[in-house]
């Protein structure tokens, strides 16, 4: 497994050239092209917004602006459950690769993580852009964790992706049965909702079993309250996200052989 | 002399998952089966025990059936699957020709896709910037390069995957079947493309079904059947045992079809044409044909011979009152339901004068002179005036083989002679 796993590193050329071809490939032939991954997030945005600060009224004081404080867990959010959607069917989708061609078949779910951090960082851009416009600007204080929440995040989301994918070839049904448990997770993650909410406290130790809210929490910490005392829960998410990462790794190269065989 | 690729003791085991066609990970957690669930319940024997070795610099072609194990015998070389068990050990870069263009994006430019293919099959950007000319060139698609990959026709496809693999300079080439696409000229030019390997001391691994190829271009030759070595070494000698236990599994089929045709024979009159190919037995039976073989030239019932042989028709005609107005008949149908040949003993003049009892008749032909091909046989007892005693059309199946692939139906005994200013190689 580890030598496998150091192999790996020898993909990296091919990853990069693969997360490049999946960025160039989405936009081809649309009229905005490559403008879209900043006109995405920004419609997205506007929609939430819309729906919290007219339709549903959110009236907290410490949430304003309203749109920064939602932005914030919501880019998050979407490079997480884009990245496990597309890397459940990531395997089936690249059967004529595996079947045909000596591929390394690990490469595919860490693909599509990684186009769509890519994404979200170029929505981060966006994000900045808010914070400017809105006078509201992180904390430099805080700032400084941001990246390890980011490495955190992708470290968690890289070893879901790979256990997803390699079941998803034995199990067709988690393409579909993602979907649903994304949307269930993401309204059980304070993203459009603040995390102290009293609703939130009540059941603390339950979002706390929730490893996506310490990583909403850290990110709405670090860049819109400005002060960051989530630290020990992120570190220990981190250690779990590695622990996590080998498991699914060590599932992956279980399942390998089946892929080419199943696919 | 080194080998570049050996299999020791080979088996491939392919697992079928066939009892959970149907089961969901809900159902499979709620059973707690889910890791019995991904135990394989079915066995297929993909190979069997194979062992053989691929010396360095020789090209090698694997030849078989259908279903006979060589596809999964090129995948363990190129590492896709793993072997159940044995040792699969190749020396050197391996690429290999399975599918061609396998990992081309439809929406981007060819030329991003070759460098991303390059990539994938092991070389790196620099390598890929090195040949990107001659990859382009090879594939002569120079002013389709920068177009999206989805614009090419299929040829154009198949012309820059074979162009990037070939280009990966691999030590070790496997190529299935690869060279059935693209055009002659494309066809030629991979083909000199393998011998210039073959030069540079590079090992070749190649599946075809095309034998012709497999003889003039390999050191040696692999026969795979139901998963298991035949026979393995000079390519004229692999091939014509191969092709003989083709033959001879091809009699066994024909064999069956007849069996079938003369149980099932409807006993309908034609309506019109006699000449028109329908199948099936009819008449009176007061003179009835039973047991009709086709004989080669050792004596032996057949189903399959090459042209030029000596063949017999041999049947038996039982009467069952004596009698004398009879007349013997055969002939011979090509697939297209043309009739080669037809003759009775009417036309040849002979009158019959009686037949009582069992009799036994043979219809010898001296040369077989057909073209390659499937035909059928009619053999019949009726009067002289047409009226049925017992019509057996189309009912026996037999395949006429031949090294030369002429065309038409007959294959007249001939030579060619020429002035001694016309030379061939």
């Amino acid at each position: 497994m580890f030598a496998n796993l150091g192999t790996l590193l020898r993909y990296r050329g091919l990853i990069q050239s693969l997360v490049a071809r999946e960025l160039k490939a989405r936009y081809r032939g649309s009229v905005l092209g490559f403008v879209w991954s900043f006109v995405n997030p920004l419609l997205l945005l506007s929609v939430y917004s819309f729906v919290f600060t007219t339709v549903m009224r959110n009236d907290n004081a410490q949430t304003r602006p309203y749109a920064v404080f939602m932005f914030c867990g919501l880019l998050p959010w979407t490079w997480f459950a884009a990245s496990l959607t597309e890397s459940a069917s990531s395997l089936i989708s690249g059967g004529n690769l595996i079947k045909k061609v000596l591929f390394p078949a690990e490469v595919l779910p860490i693909v599509s993580v990684l186009s769509n951090m890519v994404h979200f960082v170029l929505g981060l851009i966006i994000l900045a852009g808010f914070m400017i416009g809105f006078r509201h600007l992180p904390n430099p204080a805080a700032l400084v964790w941001f990246p390890v929440v980011v490495a955190v995040q992708l470290i968690f989301t890289l070893g879901l992706a790979l256990a997803l994918s390699a079941l998803s070839v034995h199990f067709r049904d988690i393409r579909d049965l993602l979907a649903n448990v994304l949307t269930l997770w993401f309204f059980a993650t304070p993203i459009i909702y603040p995390y102290f909410m009293p609703t939130v406290e009540r059941f603390l130790w339950l979002f706390r079993l929730n490893p996506f809210y310490h990583l909403a929490v850290s990110y709405q910490e670090t860049l819109f309250f400005g002060q960051f005392g989530h630290a020990r829960s992120l570190l220990l998410l981190g250690a779990l996200s590695i622990v996590l990462f080998l498991a699914a790794y060590w599932l992956f190269d279980r399942l390998r052989d089946s892929f080419a065989e199943v696919v | 002399m080194t080998s570049a690729i050996e299999l020791v003791n080979v088996s491939k085991i392919y697992r079928r998952y066939s009892g959970r066609q149907f089961a969901t990970l809900k159902s499979a957690l709620l059973k707690r089966s889910l890791l019995r669930e991904l135990r394989p319940n079915e066995a297929f024997v993909a190979l069997k025990d194979v062992s053989f070795t691929v010396p360095k610099g020789s090209t090698v072609g694997l030849i078989g059936r259908n279903g006979s194990g060589k596809s999964t015998a090129l995948k363990l070389v190129a590492g896709i699957t793993k072997p159940s068990a044995g040792t699969v050990k190749v020396t050197g870069r391996i690429s290999a020709l399975i599918e061609l263009g396998a990992g081309f994006h439809p929406e981007i430019s060819g030329r991003e896709n070759v460098f991303i293919n390059g990539i994938m099959l092991g070389l790196s950007k620099r390598e890929v910037e090195e040949r990107f000319d001659d990859i382009v060139n090879f594939a002569e698609l120079r002013e389709f390069i920068d177009a999206p990959v989805k614009t090419y026709s299929s040829g154009m496809y198949m012309r820059l995957g074979f162009a990037v693999a070939i280009h990966v300079d691999p030590d070790v080439l496997l190529v299935d079947e690869v060279l059935a696409v693209g055009d002659e000229s494309f066809t030629h030019k991979c083909l000199d493309k393998f011998g210039e390997l073959h030069r540079r001391g590079k090992t070749v691994l190649i599946v075809t079904h095309a034998l012709g190829l497999v003889e003039r271009l390999c050191d040696d030759a692999v026969w795979l059947d139901g998963g298991e070595k035949q026979l393995e070494g000079d390519p004229k000698r692999v091939i014509g045992a191969y092709l003989t236990s083709v033959e001879e599994s091809e009699k066994q089929q024909l064999a069956a079809t007849t069996t079938k045709a003369i149980q099932s024979a409807a006993p309908h009159v034609p309506a019109g044409d006699m000449f028109q190919a329908t199948e099936g037995r009819w008449g009176s039976r007061e003179i009835e044909i039973t047991d009709v073989q086709l004989v080669g030239a050792d004596g032996q019932p057949s189903f399959v011979f090459h042209s030029g042989d000596a063949v017999s028709i041999r049947f038996h005609a039982r009467a069952l009152k004596t009698t004398t107005d009879f007349v013997f008949g055969v002939s011979v149908f090509n697939a297209d339901g043309v009739c080669c040949f037809g003759t009775n003993t009417d036309i040849e003049s002979m009158a019959s004068e009686r037949i009582d009892g069992d009799a036994q008749v043979t219809f010898a032909v001296d040369r077989l002179d057909l073209v390659e091909g499937t035909y059928k046989l009619d053999v019949a007892a009726h009067r002289r005036d047409g009226t049925p005693y017992d019509y057996h059309r189309q009912l026996y199946t037999f395949r006429v083989k031949s090294r030369t692939h002429d065309v038409g139906i007959f294959r007249p005994a001939h030579r060619w002679t020429f002035s001694p200013n016309v030379r061939f190689k």
